[in-house]
């Protein structure tokens, strides 16, 4: 009961991310899982004071961004704008490279692994979003997601060439317990609970009192309109991506202590957020957040009553949630190409 | 048309290639791999049909294919079913299912399919995993092998024969399908179902039409696949096989039933160089192959999103231009036509139609009649609510209230669809055409209700190219229509490739094939020049002759006084003034509003 509890939780938070990618990019992110697992795994490479394999994509994608931009200023004829951007694309990248090649082998507190662990893993998302996503920011959401899947499989084979085919289990943050009665509390889902909380609160103070935030929603609403008042569709992608990869990388941390993470799992937690998001129609918060609590405790009823057949009962639920959503919202948008 | 066409050249062509690979002392190995491409080919052709023609996607083929095999492996083992007859049983779970599937999902917008295909799929290869009777993650084995008359079609050798037959049989009724009435409403669905509708398409069945046909397409494969490998276990119908599927398409070339060919036999032969060269390059152990497909996959969307069919059929035409289609005139129609009612009998009545969104009354209020015969033009200044009237009146949207009769019944609350099929054709403002078909193909698709046959028979008949007669007839109207308004000789052309004059020009010629009582044209002389205004104006007054009521909508002045019998002004979604053009010069409302008031 309390597992279906926070691993809706953690559900919920990557449904969260995923219905903001898509109001502000239209991009079903299937990846978005495997950021989880990449966070739980860099955290658990930097416990073994291993250089974690995500720096060297880090590096990859922010060479592959300059490249492209340089191709571009080439092309253009402005050799003038080369050192700048040289300086934009690869200065702070670097940096964290460098940070984490350091950090690695000290075996720092983990406290400061986990902060090394998101500040990585969140840098891989707006990278990611400038190489392969910009310049198809007006493909169909179909192409886009397509794209996506292209991404999953890359991300997946990385994985496996980055961690290996072993699961990790990263230690808990607190190993209190207390006993209620019949029911065990254990300190890690309090720190579920209570990070999910806080980013909860974050996300929705950053959505509705800044800048950034406005803009974002604006992106949401109205590309065309948001773009015509000045605001760039580009930051606004890389900001929800930069959002994206660090919900999944904190996700993954969250997860890390309370199952075993394989290069591979994040692909099925990413569904199950999907799967989550689709309750809310792709578009509402809470009803995706209330979704997500839903999966969980779907899920570990039926790992209780019938676990062989767990995930084809959470999967299978999609099925009579998009007949239901059928029928309370039937949308049809058409999309021009 | 009796010499024979492009397509069907190629397909002959492969067909002697195949023949020469047999008859050929081909080592076995070449062989099999033309067995798996055919198996590959067959779900590619589904999933080209479904994405790249129908606009939709699914990453659950393997699970189709899955049930297949399943299916068959099951009931020739442990039912001792004759295979031969485990392949009808295959065909109807997996129909049931995609039906099922397609029913639920499709009634949204178009991002849940993938998704739901997602979850059918991981949800299948689970249960197939775990089913004790399907034998859990190891499978069925000892499937025994398909016998023809006598041969044993277990060797790879006879089984190609089998395979491929099947493949070909595939290809020619896809390549018949897409040549029809019904093959041109699919091709609407991507990107025009708006318009299709309104033409009358029943867009709904046709895109559950193709997601079924896909998926008894990987069934089929599914059960070849069962008796070729005499096994079966849940890894070859997993997620990661449906997205290889959909992989293949883009590569070979999304939109062409023979991309879909040429993409399975690229990643089987490079998928197996990329087994044998990687492990070399970089060491095994990793799964580098699906980084490199991964990475394939996004550059080849980014940078050359037709995939290789296309490119390849630029070298084809550059060797061996194809010669120029001849330009079909056609001055009669013989189709048969409705029955017109009496010239100045009421056809259409609008009571008080009134539309809000929110707050916001778009069109308030709003009674006009147009007669049978007649030619009523409705003005107004930008913003005054035309175009919804017009959506209004065609189904397109809803009124909140007040009533539409056309031709003494009601039509408010209808779908566009029924409301074409009573008589009521239209253009779009912003015109709505499928930019690459050619334009008699467009100009068809006005025709759609013209045909007699119903949906699945319609459907069956396209398979097998024996609707030809109809077709003829079809493509005859839509000659007509366009030699009626002069666009015959760019018949032939892309419609994308018409000026936006002619363009609008083409949506009244294929709203005419749709044989209308009641036509209603948005805007049609925007961006046409003075002598072509005047050559459209003489369309529309012999449309008036022979017993076609017009509605429209437009904003040059001396063209609407000098056509209509009857106008109705509209200012503010509300109407404010309605008469003969003449009392409507003089309306000083009307003067009001479009010159606005002497304070």
């Amino acid at each position: 009961m309390l597992d279906g509890l926070t691993n809706g939780i953690v559900y919920g938070l990557i449904a969260i991310a995923l219905v903001l990618v898509f109001a502000v990019t239209r991009i079903l992110f299937i990846p978005q899982g495997e950021f989880v697992a990449f966070g739980a795994l860099t955290l658990a490479m930097l416990q073994q004071g291993q250089t974690p394999g995500p720096v060297w994509l880090l590096l990859l994608l922010a060479v592959c961004a300059t490249g492209m931009q340089l191709y571009t200023l080439l092309k253009s004829g402005q050799p003038g704008g080369i050192l700048r951007c040289l300086l934009k694309n690869l200065l702070l990248p670097v940096a964290i490279a460098a940070l984490v090649l350091w950090a690695a082998p000290q075996q720092l507190a983990l406290p400061v692994q986990v902060a090394l662990t998101l500040l990585l893993v969140t840098a891989l998302g707006p990278l990611m979003y400038q190489v392969v996503y910009e310049s198809l920011a007006d493909a169909s959401v179909l192409v886009l997601l397509i794209v996506s899947v292209g991404i999953h499989l890359a991300m997946t084979g990385l994985g496996l060439l980055f961690f290996g085919a072993e699961g990790f289990r990263t230690p808990s943050f607190w190993d209190a317990r207390w006993q209620f009665s019949t029911l065990t509390l254990s300190a890690q889902t309090v720190v579920v609970v209570v990070t999910a909380l806080v980013l909860l609160i974050a996300l929705w103070l950053i959505s509705e009192r800044t800048l950034y935030g406005k803009a974002l929603r604006a992106t949401a609403v109205n590309r065309l309109g948001a773009r015509l008042m000045g605001i760039s569709t580009s930051l606004a992608g890389k900001i929800s991506f930069a959002v994206a990869a660090f919900i999944g990388a904190l996700s993954g941390v969250l997860i890390g202590p309370m199952s075993t993470i394989f290069y591979d799992s994040g692909f099925l937690i990413g569904l199950k957020g999907f799967v989550a998001a689709t309750i809310g129609g792709l578009a509402s918060f809470p009803l995706a957040a209330c979704g997500a609590l839903f999966v969980g405790l779907l899920e570990s009823f039926s790992s209780f009553w019938a676990s062989d057949y767990k995930e084809v009962i959470v999967f299978m639920s999609l099925l009579p949630i998009l007949l239901w959503r059928s029928f309370v919202a039937p949308v049809h948008d058409e999309e021009e190409e | 048309m009796k010499h024979m066409r492009t397509p069907h050249r190629l397909l002959l062509a492969l067909l002697l290639a195949l023949l020469l690979l047999v008859l050929l002392p081909t080592p076995l190995f070449w062989i099999i791999q033309a067995n798996y491409i055919g198996l590959y080919a067959l779900v590619a052709i589904g999933l080209v049909l479904l994405t790249g023609i129908g606009g939709m996607t699914s990453f659950g083929q393997a699970a189709f294919v899955g049930i297949g095999a399943y299916t068959t492996a099951y009931l020739s083992t442990a039912a001792a079913w004759s295979p031969w007859l485990t392949l009808p049983a295959g065909l109807c779970i997996t129909g049931l299912s995609a039906y099922v599937l397609g029913r639920i999902t499709l009634r949204m917008s178009g991002h849940y399919l993938p998704l739901a295909t997602i979850a059918w799929g991981i949800s299948l290869y689970f249960l197939f995993g775990k089913l004790e009777w399907l034998g859990k993650y190891d499978g069925i084995a000892e499937i025994p092998s398909l016998q023809f008359f006598g041969i044993d079609l277990g060797q790879e050798r006879h089984m190609f024969f089998l395979i491929w037959v099947i493949v070909l049989a595939a290809v020619w009724l896809s390549l018949n399908l897409l040549d029809s009435r019904a093959g041109r409403a699919m091709r609407a669905l991507k990107g025009g179902r708006i318009m299709a509708e309104a033409m009358g398409v029943n867009t709904g069945s046709y895109k559950i039409l193709l997601f079924v046909l896909a998926a008894l397409l990987a069934s089929v494969s599914g059960w070849l696949f069962a008796h070729l490998q005499r096994t079966v276990n849940p890894s070859p119908f997993s997620l990661a096989m449906g997205i290889e599927y959909l992989f293949m398409v883009v590569v070979g070339g999304i939109a062409h039933i023979w991309g879909a060919l040429l993409g399975a036999a690229v990643l089987k032969l490079l998928a197996d160089q990329l087994q044998v060269l990687l492990p070399a390059l970089l060491g095994d152990g990793a799964n580098v192959e699906s980084i490199v497909f991964g990475v394939i996959l996004i550059l080849l969307l980014k940078y050359a999103r037709g995939g290789l069919w296309p490119w390849l059929c630029q070298f084809g035409t550059r060797l061996m231009p194809s010669a120029a289609l001849p330009i079909r005139v056609q001055h009669v129609s013989t189709l048969a036509r409705r029955a017109v009612p009496t010239k100045g009998d009421a056809l259409l009545e609008v009571t008080n139609i009134a539309k809000r969104f929110g707050g916001l009354v778009a069109v308030n209020e709003v009674s006009f009649g147009v007669k049978a015969g007649e030619i009523v033009g409705l003005i107004g200044p930008n913003g005054a609510g035309k175009s919804t009237t017009f959506n209004l009146v065609t189904g397109l949207l809803h009124a909140s209230s007040g009533t539409v009769r056309f031709n003494g019944q009601e039509i408010s609350g209808l779908h566009s669809r029924a409301i074409a099929l009573r008589g009521v054709a239209r253009t779009f403002q912003h015109v709505k055409l499928l930019p690459s078909m050619s334009v008699l193909e467009n100009v068809a698709l006005g025709a759609h209700l013209r045909s007699r046959q119903g949906f699945l028979r319609n459907t069956v008949n396209a398979m097998l190219h024996l609707e030809r007669q109809e077709e003829q007839e079809l493509l005859d109207e839509a000659a007509h229509a366009l030699t009626r308004v002069g666009l015959q000789q760019w018949m032939h052309a892309p419609a994308g490739s018409l000026a936006l004059g002619q363009q609008r020009i083409l949506e009244i010629a294929r709203a005419l094939c749709c044989d209308p009582l009641l036509l209603l044209l948005d805007e049609p002389a925007a961006g046409l020049r003075h002598l072509e205004k005047q050559a459209l104006a003489q369309v529309l007054r012999q449309l008036r002759e022979s017993g076609v009521s017009i509605l429209l909508v437009e904003h040059d002045m001396e063209f609407v006084m000098q056509l209509t019998d009857h106008i109705v002004v509209m200012e503010f979604g509300a109407k404010i003034a309605e008469g003969t053009p003449a009392q409507i010069q003089q309306h000083p409302a009307v003067i009001e509003a479009y010159l606005g008031g002497i304070e």
